[in-house]
């Protein structure tokens, strides 16, 4: 079986250890990072997103895959550094100010890294300033906020009307989910897309860029 | 008070409280930036005892302390680790001084926030060690009950349960679990089936198990008919008000106390123990579903309703 085939089967199968020997050979063998990168890693948690998705499996199994891909990630990120080839885009990531439900959050995070995303996780009761303050320093494309109670809600809009009134629109865009938050919400605030789950994210975000 | 269990095994129907966050955020919003809603206890032990008068005089037999996040694990988030006997200590006297004897006292125990080796990074040891700290001074401290809630992690339920009967033989013991509806059927997000979830709690030494949050009361009747397939053990129910919709732009809990309290009927057929409400549910859901529970107990001949209430 090909080699980047393997690597992808063995994040399926959440084997950090056999990803990174794997990847290692991959390496040796002078196969363009890029495409260890996209056929073997990405691909791998490709399947594992879908699996999700189909609630084929669960939490669990999508951290230990995001675990193995991390093993790989490590021999190739710098690789990629040296090589310019750029990641994906920077993803600013939180549960808002008042929230502290941070489950949903830190699972779009790992999948978001496992597709290949740059990930900033502000963690929980996160302000609208640091959200957008860390956006425009680490130069983000995108902030993801979460919230899981009706009362905390509101933040999502205050950010949403920051970015607007700062005239962010263009270089920043917002992305909401937690379990209080709908499409039609994401619709009435203004934010640029309403993800119900992590490979929803994932899917936008492949989508846009 | 008569045993709980005994009320239980009678065919009593008992009411439980509604949600605490929401009237917490209420009164108490500004008192916990920056800190935890657990915090209250200490710094305003009074809101605590108004909310649980709120909820017994709307005619709860059961009333759960603001301890969701009292484990020291999860304290830790906010350094008040070294606080865990003193926040858990506090919540306790303030409910039972708003009870009077008069409703049962359920210490909540939340999840630790934490998830277990090998997809997690947290030793089991490490886990147990929280929940044993959290329930050892809930239960020296008087709670009736203890009520393991809002589990995604069976194992992590288990380890709750273990660290409650190494400290009492004889504690009554809730366990809820959280699903989320699926193609699949229900399953919590860590993956746990319904069926899966009763086959190993029903060897652990729990009293009463069930299901809280992430759902209306339409999904969780479904869930309760679930629970009865597979075990005897009573049945404790507790909704959220719905999921959150918006009205002219402001998030709310769609389903009313006369919505909630007329499902309850289903739960009752079902023969569900406990009912009582998750977010979103107030002091008004808890009146409504109080009146559907009486007029079911008050046609149940085993129960002699002057004595022992």
């Amino acid at each position: 079986m090909n080699i980047l085939q393997q690597i992808s089967d063995q994040i399926d199968l959440g084997d950090d250890e056999k990803v990174y020997e794997l990847t290692t050979t991959a390496i040796e063998q002078k196969i363009p990072v890029k495409q260890i990168l996209d056929e073997g890693l990405l691909q791998g948690m490709n399947i594992v997103g879908r699996k999700f998705k189909e609630h084929e499996i669960f939490l669990p199994e999508v951290l230990m895959a995001a675990k193995a891909m991390n093993a790989g990630m490590e021999l190739v990120k710098p690789l990629l550094l040296s090589g310019n080839v750029p990641m994906k885009a920077r993803v600013v990531i939180g549960t808002v100010r008042g929230d502290l439900h941070d489950i949903g959050k830190n699972l779009v995070g790992v999948m978001l890294k496992g597709a290949g995303f740059e990930i900033i996780d502000l963690g929980n009761d996160v302000t609208p300033e640091r959200f957008i303050e860390t956006a425009k320093a680490e130069g983000a494309q995108f902030i993801g906020m979460s919230a899981l109670l009706t009362t905390t809600m509101p933040v999502m809009k205050e950010v949403v009307d920051r970015i607007r009134s700062e005239n962010l629109e263009d270089k920043i865009r917002t992305l909401i989910g937690g379990a209080a938050v709908s499409k039609g919400y994401a619709e009435e605030i203004g934010a640029t897309a309403y993800c119900y789950d992590g490979s929803n994210a994932i899917d936008y975000l492949n989508s846009v860029i | 008070m008569k045993p709980v269990l005994d009320r239980i095994n009678q065919g009593e129907i008992l009411v439980c409280d509604g949600a605490m966050g929401s009237l917490l955020m209420d009164r108490a919003k500004e008192y916990w930036q920056g800190t935890c809603p657990e915090y209250i206890n200490l710094s305003h032990p009074e809101i605590i005892e108004e909310i649980a008068g709120l909820y017994i005089r709307a005619g709860a037999d059961i009333i759960e302390t603001n301890t969701f996040g009292g484990s020291p694990l999860k304290l830790a988030g906010y350094s008040l680790h070294d606080k865990t006997e003193e926040i858990n200590h506090a919540a306790i006297k303030a409910a039972k001084k708003a009870s009077g004897n008069k409703a049962y006292i359920a210490a909540s125990i939340g999840p630790s926030g934490k998830l277990l080796k090998p997809f997690g990074d947290t030793e089991p040891e490490e886990m147990y060690k929280s929940f044993y700290r959290q329930i050892d001074v809930s239960i020296d401290a008087g709670a009736d009950m203890i009520c393991i809630e809002t589990m995604t992690d069976l194992n992590e339920a288990l380890l709750a349960v273990e660290a409650t009967r190494k400290i009492s033989a004889s504690i009554p013991v809730i366990v809820t679990m959280t699903y989320e509806y699926t193609s699949r059927g229900f399953f919590t997000i860590i993956g746990i089936s319904i069926e899966m979830a009763i086959k190993k709690l029903e060897n652990s030494g729990v009293d009463i198990i069930g299901s809280n949050c992430g759902n209306g009361i339409e999904n969780l009747v479904l869930i309760a008919k679930e629970y009865k397939k597979h075990t005897r053990l009573p049945l404790i129910i507790q909704a959220n008000a719905g999921i959150p919709e918006l009205r002219e732009g402001v998030p709310v809990y769609p389903e009313t106390p006369e919505f909630m309290a007329k499902k309850c009927e289903e739960l009752i057929q079902i023969g569900v123990s406990i009912i009582g409400g998750c977010c979103g549910t107030t002091p008004a859901h808890i009146h409504a579903i109080r009146n559907v529970v009486d007029l079911n107990n008050s046609q149940c001949p085993q129960l002699s309703r002057s004595s022992d209430r």
